[in-house]
């Protein structure tokens, strides 16, 4: 088997002293999308914030095509490494086919190549006709779309890089139910062109359907992994969330879908 | 507009002002005459030529450049700290170069400068590059330079260098407050050649450097992080970017006073017009800027002719009310 993508060994992360993900153990191959899952503050987003190397591990290694994360330099780890951040602060006027073009700064590709992936990612998260307008003056939803489509086009080709991973903090949380299909969707799309994910996401029943793998994580524990099946049940839920649910097998789809109890 | 139009655009009206400036003033100058002068063909116009080459032209210029560099320093500094309300006054420049300045008219009194600056320029200098440097120590621990932190030590800093002004106009004669007071108005009527000689030379390194940048300051308007994530040296960055606009704002209030609203109000001006992208905005600020002063300063020499205004005092005058209206309406543009 050849080595996987994103490499994960014994990872702990600190905080101020406090172990805010402990021991957490994952490969992810090429194509392939990890969902994480967890209560609020289990330490969810610190661990996709040191997967783009944003953090020193307390302990273990994060491996990115097989050479340790820290050793990439700073360019080359742009080329191949994506974050979409749960919020973003930016308060300047640009447009939005602006904002998206700023993804590929890191990349050397000329202006004709990146003027083609900007009106692709445009497309592919459904704000093409927004593509002149302020970014300040979008709401929430859009906002969060421009920035997915900016993270998109930072790892677009295939030709960019030969491993890309894509990080995504809570893609669809302000999104309405059309749009996180969507954008769902084209996430898998660009799995299947070889880009690793992972993904932090709330809606359960939404990550069971669209990811390869899970892994539960409470407290920086973590409580699970595996395939979503096998992560998915009743008991798990009120394990990690503290709260009564159904878990059901959607009828087309055959994964599982969680109820409210 | 497109920017490519406004850079063309300012870049041409920047000669015309230059030209202006030198034609007016408490005696207005021919403007042929004045094209004869400046290609070297001066006979016969002796006096003329002694007006043109010794007082008008240098002041031009040397007001073309701090115009340009209080500009392009200030959209770096916004960009920089992610607002478009910050101003280089804001990391503590101003009040560091005004508390140098007033120590020495206090205490130096009229001793002699150095290579065409006064000891007075010198100190205020010193002040603000010392200041910026405190704020940035201040700023930067381990996990590095916090843009928070940052404006909170400029204001404090600036707080302190405000109190230690008032204490030492507490000690200074009424001849010390005049040149105190003349001083913190701004003014370019210092203007000599040594001293456009040293403004270019720092503005020389500031407009090859800084656009430089620009691909950087757009990544971080984004966000620190994001930038990082971009792939850009973020520390580095920034540790340039506040020594550079250190030296740019220092230089600028060292042989013109505290100047104030032109960084703030050029590059919003131009953001409005072009929108915030840096690879054009660094540009057309800097040009922008350079036409600002000039025409705030030909203002300044022939309203009230034979003497003249303080320019800092017509920057503010006219800034001031600019910036209201923009508080007013940020919204319609989207800040």
């Amino acid at each position: 088997m050849n080595t996987p993508l994103l490499e994960v060994v014994g990872l702990t992360l600190t905080a101020g002293g406090r172990a805010v993900v402990e021991a957490a153990e994952f490969g992810l191959a090429a194509g392939e999308h990890l969902a994480v899952i967890g209560p609020n503050g289990a330490g969810k987003s610190s661990l996709v914030h040191a997967l783009i190397g944003d953090t020193t591990p307390a302990a273990g290694a994060i491996r990115l095509g097989g050479r340790a994360l820290a050793d990439w330099p700073a360019r080359e780890r742009a080329c191949r490494v994506a974050l979409l951040p749960q919020a973003s602060a930016l308060s300047f006027p640009f447009t939005v086919a602006e904002v998206v073009r700023l993804g590929r700064s890191p990349h050397a590709s000329g202006s004709i190549a990146d003027r083609q992936i900007v009106a692709e990612t445009l497309a592919a998260c459904d704000i093409a006709h927004l593509r002149d307008r302020p970014y300040t003056r979008l709401s929430g939803g859009e906002k969060q779309r421009v920035q997915l489509a900016r993270v998109m086009s930072q790892i677009w080709r295939v030709e960019d890089a030969d491993d890309r991973l894509l990080l995504l903090d809570e893609p669809v949380a302000a999104l309405d139910l059309g749009h996180q299909r969507l954008v769902m969707r084209q996430v898998a799309a660009l799995a299947a062109q070889g880009v690793a994910v992972v993904s932090v996401l709330h809606d359960i029943s939404l990550a069971a359907r669209y990811a390869d793998r899970m892994l539960a994580l409470r407290d920086g524990q973590t409580i699970a992994a595996g395939t979503p099946a096998a992560v998915v049940t009743a008991e798990r839920m009120q394990r990690l969330f503290d709260t009564q649910t159904r878990v059901i097998t959607h009828p087309d789809t055959h994964t599982p879908v969680v109820l409210h109890g | 507009m497109s920017p490519r139009r406004l850079v063309w655009l300012l870049a041409l009206a920047l000669p015309l002002c230059l030209l202006a400036a030198v034609m007016l003033g408490a005696v207005r100058l021919p403007a042929l005459d004045v094209l004869a002068v400046l290609v070297g063909r001066d006979e016969g116009m002796q006096r003329l030529a002694l007006i043109v080459r010794q007082l008008r032209l240098p002041r031009a210029l040397l007001t073309a450049l701090v115009g340009a560099l209080l500009a392009i320093c200030g959209a770096a500094m916004q960009g920089l700290f992610r607002n478009p309300l910050a101003d280089p006054s804001l990391i503590g420049v101003t009040a560091g170069a005004s508390v140098g300045a007033s120590l020495v008219i206090v205490f130096a009194g009229g001793a002699a400068g150095f290579i065409g600056l006064s000891l007075v320029s010198l100190g205020a200098f010193v002040g603000g590059t010392a200041a910026v440097l405190l704020v940035y120590r201040l700023a930067t621990g381990p996990q590095g330079t916090s843009v928070a932190t940052m404006l909170l030590a400029g204001i404090a800093i600036g707080a302190l260098a405000g109190s230690i002004g008032s204490l030492l106009e507490f000690h200074a004669d009424n001849e010390m407050l005049r040149r105190i007071s003349l001083w913190r108005m701004g003014g370019l009527d210092g203007a000599n050649w040594s001293r456009v000689a040293i403004v270019a030379a720092v503005a020389a390194l500031i407009f090859v450097v800084l656009p430089r940048q620009a691909d950087a300051l757009n990544a971080l308007l984004l966000g620190e992080s994001e930038a990082r994530h971009l792939g850009i040296a973020v520390d580095r960055i920034k540790r340039q970017l506040v020594l550079l606009t250190a030296a740019g704002v220092g230089v600028s209030v060292a042989v013109a006073g505290a100047i104030t609203f032109v960084g703030l109000v050029v590059p919003h001006i131009v953001r409005m017009l072009i929108g915030p992208d840096h690879r054009w905005l660094l540009p057309a600020s800097a040009l922008a800027g350079a036409i600002l002063l000039l025409v705030a300063d030909t203002l300044a020499r022939v309203v009230v002719a034979p003497t003249e205004l303080p320019v800092g005092l017509l920057t503010a005058l006219l800034g001031a009310p600019f910036f209201i209206s923009l508080l007013r309406r940020r919204r319609e543009y989207g800040l």
